[in-house]
Formats: structure tokens, sequence, C-alpha cells
């Protein structure tokens, strides 16, 4: 069996489409699935998708949809989320727990109250959100892999 | 207490056929913010909601939630229904209101969850 090294990341990417709330979570059970098949343990499953889903969510509302990335390397998993939508104006007041500028409409599907980017944080290690108004956002997740994780088993070929 | 325990105590009935009743909970966590669902249910959580859109199983899914409790008799439609069959997560139905249903799971020995973070 192929072992994961830190020469040899492993990446996978998931458009997410703007305003597609019946879509949206889908990468995150996505790269659940993809993490359990690579026998990383259920709770760093859990906490990845968790923060996918934050991110996704956050894409899909606010973003104009984006691409969310999947990286895992050495000793770590990222979770990479990049749009092209409006950028946050105040990242500090955005990371504040109850601070929205969500719509109704969003709260209606029990999301949407100023809970994504500080539910992304306490699941995270590591935490880095890169924004320019009128140009994007780009969010950086870093979750450690346990230190007694066993092997890291390569991709299976036929999945 | 087993799924099919908490169905009688809430008099509720599954959401589709072949749902799983031998479910085992200690604990539930009731919420209408699906954000707070994320930010403190435990793996192993009854969740107990009032909204029933497809969201609700997406979420139930990524905190490893065994089994879900839809209150004020609301009929989820036919994406949750078929998500929640699709990934496996037993639902069922109950015409009480979320307070009543929790006062009742309480009082059956279900445990709230303990505010622990991560």
């Amino acid at each position: 069996m192929k072992l994961l090294s830190q020469q040899e990341p492993f990446v996978i990417q998931r458009e997410v489409k703007p305003l597609d709330f019946l879509a949206a979570g889908e990468t995150a059970s996505d790269f659940k699935e993809t993490l359990k098949s690579l026998g990383i343990s259920p709770d760093i499953c859990r906490k990845a998708s968790i923060v996918t889903y934050e991110a996704e969510m956050n894409a899909v509302i606010h973003g104009g949809g984006g691409v969310i990335a999947l990286e895992l390397a050495g000793d770590r998993i990222t979770i990479v989320a990049r749009d092209e939508g409006p950028g946050i104006e105040n990242v500090s007041l955005a990371m504040q727990e109850g601070y929205t500028t969500a719509p109704d409409s969003i709260r209606e599907l029990g999301f949407g109250a100023g809970m994504g980017l500080p539910n992304i944080k306490k699941y995270s290690d590591d935490l880095e959100i890169e924004t320019e108004l009128g140009k994007g956002t780009i969010l950086r997740a870093v979750i450690l892999l346990d230190n007694s994780r066993e092997e890291v088993k390569s991709p299976c070929p036929t999945a | 207490m087993i799924l099919g325990d908490v169905m009688k105590v809430l008099e509720a009935e599954p959401l589709s056929r072949g749902v799983d009743l031998n479910v085992d909970l200690q604990t539930a966590f009731a919420a209408d913010l699906m954000s707070d669902v994320l930010a403190l249910a435990r793996p192993g959580t009854l969740m107990i909601t009032g909204l029933t859109n497809i969201q609700i199983m997406r979420t139930a899914s990524v905190v490893d939630t065994p089994a879900v409790v839809f209150v004020r008799g609301k009929r989820p439609p036919r994406e949750t229904i078929d998500l929640a069959e699709k990934l496996g997560i037993p639902s069922i139905i109950t015409s009480k209101t979320m307070f009543e249903a929790c006062g009742l799971l309480y009082q059956a020995g279900i445990k709230p969850i303990s505010r622990v973070d991560r």
C-alpha cells in the first residue's frame, strides 16, 4: 500500500454554485467520505467536514459561489475556500459570534446567524483569511492530524 | 434509550419505511439554528428540530448525529426524506412542540450534552 508523504500532497477540489441551497453541503459530505476512506480518525473527519460545510455555506450565501479544496499533506489537512465575491468589509467583526450580513431567507434554512466564521475558527487549528473588497476572499483553515494516527492510506484508484 | 422508545414517548411516526429503531441514544440537542448544532452537538447526539429543509440532513451527517426528530408535526420535503434515506439517518416526526418533546425526553432519561469545547 502506497503512503502519502509530504512530497506527495493529496488534493481534491469542488466547485460551489451561488445560492444553490439544495446542493450546499455536498462538498462537506464528499470531503468527509474521502477522509474516512483514507483512514483519518472520525474526530478529525468531523472537524474537517464542519469547517468545509460552513465555508461552503459562506460561498453559497455571500461569495457568489466559489471553489473549495481539500489538501492533505504531512501532519495536516487544509481546507481552502476561494470566491470572487464582494469580500469581507470587516474581518474582526465577521469573526464575532452573532454578527451577520445574511438575509432573512438564509435564516429560514438554519444558517445566517453569524456563526459561520466563529465555527470555522473553533474547529480549526489555524485560520487565515485574505479578503479584498470587490475582489473576493480566500480562507485557509488548517486541521492538524492526530499524533496517534495510523498510516494514511492512499486513495483507492478505482474510487 | 433506543429510537423506538423515543418514538413511543413522543407518539411519533417514522419518516419513511425501514427506519432503524434500534439506534441507541443517550443525549439530545434541540435547535432550529444549524450553526448552533455544528458548534455544540457531540457525535452520537439525537437532533431535535423544527426545520425541515435538506440542510438539516447535511448538518446531521456532518456532526455524526445518529437520528433526527422533527417537531410541530412538520413533514419534511421529498429531498430531505431522500437524503435521510441515502445517508441512513433514521428520522421521526412528532406533532408535539419542541418544548414538550424536550421535556418528555428529559423526563424519560435522555441527557443534555455538556458544553465542552470541540
